[in-house]
């Protein structure tokens, strides 16, 4: 088997050097959209995109976090797994206008968990657990767009989607053709395309077909090794993957959308749009793009590297996420969450950031993932090997949280 | 006393005595590294291609292993018995694996190689200590069979 290739037979791939980029892989994280829908984030990388109007918007708001001091208020802890949770999604139009919060978390015990907050008494409970599909650990976990499907990707080289009809969940269709271990799934903004990638160094995207049909349009070869996660833009058909051979790339297609091809690697010295990764080497990065061509609908705006924020975390990064509000979230292997904001202090090019808060011993083990609710501002969910899930609150410290 | 082979490798050394210690890795809360060496029970790890021990080929000794208790770190290297030797990762996940239940669960444990010890010692180091593929791979049944074939071999 090929993963036997890699350990005990001599490895291959390099570490590149002396490209400014991450130094080590890339994971990935999430662009924050406003426009509805949940935030998107590709890469290990919390890939955050901003439109100009949210930049601005943000800088005003952000005013308000350097002048008060905030905790992370636990509101809850999930439990039910019982392996490592990898990965969790919010669902999309839920946690507002009456509908109940929805979450799904993905596990190394094979399964899925649907967890509901219940309107009565404001608790999640576990409403449905997806199992006896994947065999292997189920890696992410994505909803599309509209919450109707919900995709798992799993080390058992496929990807299964799942359709929710009024609280059950059925496994529709499953997606073959990775070699090994798919490691992420996202839907693009419209729901009709899907992308994969794992560790065969390829990112696959699919077309969502009429009555659940599923149909590969793409493999993109381009990476050199193992890509660990995937993440469309929230508004246009860009896809951002990241890899274990330490870097991100950009990928569009053209007018037809089956011939896809990488506009853009990324590494420091290029230069929209934010976007935050963040990777095994300890640091958090912030990517722009120029937002006037990505306006006017231009895939290929380059993304250059904006800043570093570096010296606050000592061990793997494993997950970022950008909030609607602009605060950066953080999931690392020393059991915190950090969040950071924009620094207003504007003595250098550029926007700085700074850190806000870190939540020390978040968990008992490593957190996998950190997500923001797309619809409740202030609320965080995170995942760890300890095999919980635990709902956050970020509350200013007076005990007061914001509208 | 030292066995040489005729062939150019592995250099093998004697066992050395065994001191008894307790069972109970939590029997006090000190963390100490000659337990970690002892837990590894390195005598009993058999190397993936010979029949000897990791302790017997040298590649693990009681001075390569460090705790920082406050933290909850614990570092280990080991020193594969050649420059190229393609085991060096399978020998890594048995050491993980041998560990993985024997500290409080905010424990967080790094192996490496010895510095200089091996030919492609960054990506040997950035395997073993990426958590997603030592998972994959410990789900891999070949894998899986390997390090289990030497972490319970009958044969030492």
């Amino acid at each position: 088997m090929a993963s036997s290739d890699e350990w005990g037979r001599g490895l291959h791939g390099i570490i590149l050097r002396d490209i400014p980029r991450h130094e080590s892989t890339t994971l990935f994280s999430s662009l924050p959209n406003i426009r509805g829908g949940a935030c998107e984030t590709p890469v290990n990388l919390a890939a955050s995109i901003t439109e100009l109007v949210y930049r601005y918007s943000i800088s005003t708001r952000t005013m308000d976090f350097a002048d008060e001091n905030f905790e992370l208020r636990e509101v809850q802890r999930l439990e039910g797994h019982t392996d490592r949770v990898w990965n969790l999604a919010w669902k999309p139009a839920t946690g507002v206008d009456g509908v109940p919060a929805v979450l799904a978390s993905s596990s190394g015990d094979k399964t899925v968990r649907i967890w509901e907050q219940s309107p009565f008494t404001g608790s999640f409970e576990c409403k449905a657990v997806l199992e006896d599909t994947h065999n292997r650990t189920v890696r992410s976990c994505a909803w599309s767009p509209s919450g109707k499907l919900l995709a798992t990707a799993s080390f058992d080289a496929t990807t299964a989607i799942w359709e929710d009809a009024g609280g059950e969940y059925t496994c529709v269709s499953t997606l073959e053709g990775h070699e090994n271990e798919v490691k992420s799934v996202s839907w693009n903004a419209s729901g009709s395309l899907l992308a994969t990638c794992g560790r065969d160094k390829s990112v696959w995207i699919w077309e969502v077909l009429p009555h659940n049909e599923f149909e590969c349009v793409s493999v993109l070869q381009g990476h050199t090794q193992d890509v660990k996660m995937v993440q469309w833009h929230p508004s246009m058909d860009i896809l951002f993957s990241c890899s274990y051979d330490n870097t991100i790339k950009v990928w569009a297609g053209d007018g037809d959308n089956d011939d896809w091809h990488c506009v853009q690697t990324l590494n420091e010295s290029n230069s929209g749009d934010k976007m935050v990764s963040c990777s095994d080497d300890l640091t958090v990065k912030i990517w722009g793009s120029d937002i006037m061509r990505m306006q006017s609908g231009d895939g290929t705006a380059p993304w250059t590297h904006l800043c570093t924020l570096s010296g606050y975390h000592d061990r793997t990064i494993f997950s970022v996420h950008w909030s609607r509000e602009g605060i950066i979230s953080s999931g690392a292997a020393d059991d915190a969450v950090r969040l950071f904001v924009e620094s207003k202090d504007g003595l250098v090019d550029g926007p700085t950031y700074k850190l806000l808060l870190k939540k020390e011993k978040a968990h008992d083990m490593d957190v996998n993932s950190v997500q923001w609710s797309s619809m409740e501002n202030r609320r965080l969910a995170s995942a760890s090997d300890d095999g919980t899930v635990k709902i956050w609150e970020l509350c200013s410290s007076s005990g007061q949280k914001k509208a | 006393m030292t066995l040489g082979l005729i062939n150019a490798n592995p250099v093998v050394h004697a066992k050395k005595e065994r001191i008894a210690r307790t069972d109970d890795p939590h029997a006090d809360d000190a963390v100490d590294p000659l337990e970690i060496y002892d837990i590894l029970y390195v005598r009993d790890i058999r190397d993936p291609e010979h029949p000897y021990s990791l302790e017997q080929l040298s590649v693990l000794s009681e001075e390569s292993i460090t705790v920082d208790e406050k933290l909850g770190r614990i570092l280990i290297t080991f020193t594969p018995t050649i420059q190229h030797c393609s085991m060096a990762t399978v020998i890594g996940l048995c050491l993980r694996e041998k560990l993985k239940d024997y500290f409080p669960p905010h424990f967080k444990v790094d192996i490496k190689v010895a510095p200089g010890s091996h030919a492609n010692e960054e990506s040997v180091n950035k395997q073993l200590n990426d958590k997603e593929r030592v998972a994959a791979a410990l789900e891999n049944p070949n894998l899986r069979q390997l390090v289990d074939e030497c972490l319970y071999s009958s044969e030492l």
